[in-house]
């Protein structure tokens, strides 16, 4: 027992410097911690009517998150059809959950990504089953930003699978191509490439092609992604050994398939943590479509400041919104962790 | 050597196979290209949309606040460009620095045996890398216009240091240090001389000279005389009276907030690179070091970070390319960097495809440079016979 104490004891105060850095530290938590814990529970309010009650309360005020989720979480949707985008997301979510859970097997994946965004499109567009239409400039808020992340990842995946192996491909114009497309990809802003596509694209097509606002900005987004999941699957693809494909080709297998059943899934195996972190960096990118006036999460929470009466309360307003951003990241991090454990777990046991 | 990969794709088959199916693909790309120049030509005719760079020379008619060319609203499309492309550059290298700064120190406390140090800097790194950084310039700016001190009631962050809702305030040099600077150049050009002599006096008789008479040599001279110039013409101070402030220098609120946030977001990503890094170097490095007889600090600087920074450039080269595109966000927040000049620009003249290619090339040019000096310096501290 005194051993652990001892030991405890060492790992906070064991050296002069180690000393100093445990005080300095605890005395930066003395110093912030009380006031911020002021401000954002004990004198917080939570149920204000009036911007005036929530300032003379003196600490945070959440009412303003109470006042405005709506337009936060739904951005112009119509009022009294909120309930399709609430059921839209919870079709998006329960596809990201049951793939996640291990209930839809990777290969009928795009059968139920085909099923799931007929569905989100029935409910958010409507025009069918007696819905109304709503046009997708009035759509906006979190199932904006979900969306845009979902089908953003759904283009560029397979976009990314192609180029990844057209980089690594024998046909010189082939690879010279693929490689000019990933590194002028990588070596613009997105916010580049969301005005391009928006003052752009329109310009680039027939004259009686009109592309939705929606489409101009996850075109955008899902080719900027697929060159950096490109480079993410192509590390996997260096990963596999060569003997795997030769052995492949050795059974009879085509090339195209000695690639796509055996090279492939083994790379992206390997890719795992990239691929992760392309698509947390594309949720957080979406962000970006406020910029050319998408209504996404983010754009939403600055129109609800817009309000004069409410906007000093812009710190709650993002510290709620960074909270549904923060959320989904945490868990992808995580969650790709987990699986890369799971993956070498059985690497090992085979 | 790898082996000779891809053997599959067609190696009995004649090579007129292979030649055929790229003379399709490139017809293919061709026939893309010519369709979509096509539809523009013929939709910029429709629109009467001016093309050509003849706009460059005429008059932008805007103003931009921050400038390190002089400028004003007389001044030509093409100036404000390259003002912004300045401000870019400008912003991003601060930005690259800071990050780099907040970055070592936050991967360091990671690393560290402290029970308290190394979760605070992990709630950092987290906190900060998973919400968008356009939410946190948006916040900062959110924080520095509305809930800062007005001017006149600022209290002072350090003597002369203010931070008001018109900025951040700070004393100046009262002159251009220049002869400083020279002297500056001088001495770490006298150091580095130094340090390679001292290296082959050491390679012959085994000797080392101490490191510090490198850097006194580089910096008392150049310290003796900013002492001399701060004697002569004091620091211009500022002032804080009630409308505003009087004197000293001053990064606007946008400036400070896209500084800010590019410096905190990047800083969490390249901890995470130089933690990573520091931990791929095996244990039995240091322990050999130490069996060496080299001290803690001799450990980490000869034998540790060498071998860390080998795995970390890589990454960190990314890292920083990312920091300069994500510098195009301050259009967001209505900083006059490159993007957001261009912006202006597209809709006071409606030539987008000009104006937003020409930006696009520049941000092009500026990621191929930081690649290509990151690519040298890979090179460098790579190891020799390395592919």
């Amino acid at each position: 027992m005194t051993g652990a104490l001892e030991n405890l004891w060492r790992r906070f105060f064991g050296s002069l410097g180690n000393s100093l850095l445990t005080l300095a530290v605890l005395a930066l938590l003395a110093l912030a911690l009380p006031p911020l814990l002021r401000w954002a529970l004990i004198d917080a309010s939570f149920t204000a009517k009036t911007p005036l009650e929530c300032r003379a309360a003196g600490g945070a005020c959440w009412a303003f998150v109470h006042e405005k989720y709506r337009l936060i979480l739904f951005g112009r949707y119509p009022y009294a059809e909120a309930w399709r985008p609430l059921a839209a997301m919870l079709v998006i979510v329960s596809l990201i959950g049951s793939a996640c859970g291990g209930f839809i097997r990777p290969r009928s994946l795009p059968v139920a990504l085909l099923v799931a965004s007929t569905a989100v499109a029935a409910l958010m567009w409507g025009g069918v089953f007696g819905l109304a239409y709503v046009e997708s400039t009035s759509w906006g808020g979190l199932p904006l930003t979900l969306i845009l992340s979902v089908s953003g990842i759904a283009i560029a995946f397979p976009l990314a699978i192609a180029l990844a192996l057209g980089r690594r491909s024998r046909l010189s114009l082939v690879s010279a191509l693929c490689a000019a497309f990933i590194e002028l990809m990588r070596g613009v802003p997105l916010v580049s490439l969301l005005f391009m596509a928006s003052f752009m694209l329109p310009l680039f097509m027939p004259r009686h092609v009109q592309i939705d606002e929606l489409l101009r900005a996850l075109v955008a987004i899902a080719l900027f992604s697929a060159a950096y999941l490109a480079e993410a699957i192509r590390g996997g693809l260096q990963g596999v050994p060569a003997s795997q494909e030769e052995a492949a080709r050795s059974l009879g297998l085509s090339p195209v398939r000695a690639n796509l059943l055996v090279v492939v899934p083994q790379a992206l195996r390997i890719a795992i943590p990239g691929i992760v972190n392309v698509f947390i960096a594309l949720f957080k990118d979406t962000s970006l479509v406020g910029i050319v006036g998408l209504m996404d999460l983010l754009l939403a929470t600055k129109q609800a400041l817009g309000d004069p009466a409410w906007r000093s309360f812009a710190l709650e307003a993002y510290l709620f919104v960074a909270a549904l951003y923060f959320g989904p990241c945490f868990f992808m991090s995580r969650y790709s962790q987990a699986l890369e454990r799971k993956l070498r777990a059985g690497e090992g046991a085979s | 050597m790898a082996a000779p990969r891809a053997l599959a794709v067609s190696r009995n088959a004649a090579p007129s196979r292979a030649f055929l199916l790229q003379a399709l693909i490139f017809a293919l790309v061709i026939a893309l290209a010519g369709f979509l120049a096509f539809n523009l030509i013929g939709n910029l005719g429709a629109r009467s949309i001016r093309t050509g760079f003849a706009f460059l020379h005429g008059t932008a008619g805007f103003d931009i606040g921050e400038t390190f060319l002089s400028y004003d609203e007389h001044a030509t499309y093409g100036r404000a460009l390259l003002v912004g492309l300045l401000n870019t550059v400008a912003v991003s290298a601060a930005g690259i620095l800071l990050s780099t700064l907040i970055g070592s120190s936050v991967g360091l406390g990671r690393l560290s045996r402290n029970p308290l140090v190394g979760p605070l800097a992990g709630t950092y790194v987290e906190a900060l890398r998973n919400v968008p950084l356009l939410l946190q310039l948006y916040l900062w700016y959110a924080v520095l216009t509305e809930l800062l001190p007005p001017d006149g009631a600022a209290p002072a962050l350090l003597p002369g240091l203010y931070l008001a809702k018109s900025g951040l305030h700070f004393p100046v040099l009262g002159e251009k240090p220049v002869v400083p600077l020279v002297a500056l150049g001088a001495g770490l050009v006298a150091a580095m001389v130094f340090r390679h002599l001292a290296k082959l006096h050491q390679a012959r008789t085994g000797k080392r000279y101490a490191a510090w008479l490198a850097w006194a040599l580089a910096l008392l001279p150049a310290a003796l005389l900013l002492a001399r110039m701060l004697a002569s013409s004091p620091l211009d101070i500022p002032q804080e009276r009630r409308f505003g402030f009087v004197g000293g220098g001053t990064l606007t609120p946008e400036l400070t907030a896209l500084l800010i946030g590019l410096s905190l977001y990047n800083g969490a990503f390249i901890a995470e690179i130089l933690r990573g890094a520091i931990q791929s170097v095996a244990p039995g490095q240091g322990e050999a070091a130490a069996a060496l007889g080299l001290r803690r600090g001799q450990r980490l600087r000869l034998v540790i970070v060498p071998q860390a920074l080998r795995v970390a450039v890589p990454p960190l080269a990314s890292q920083y390319l990312n920091l300069a595109k994500n510098s195009s966000l301050a259009v967001a927040i209505g900083y006059p960097d490159l993007m957001s000049v261009g912006n202006t620009i597209v809709n006071q003249t409606g030539q987008a495809l000009e104006v937003i290619g020409m930006v696009m090339a520049a941000y092009l040019t500026l990621s191929l440079s930081i690649a290509g000096f990151m690519n040298w310096y890979n090179a460098r501290v790579g190891l020799i016979g390395a592919p």
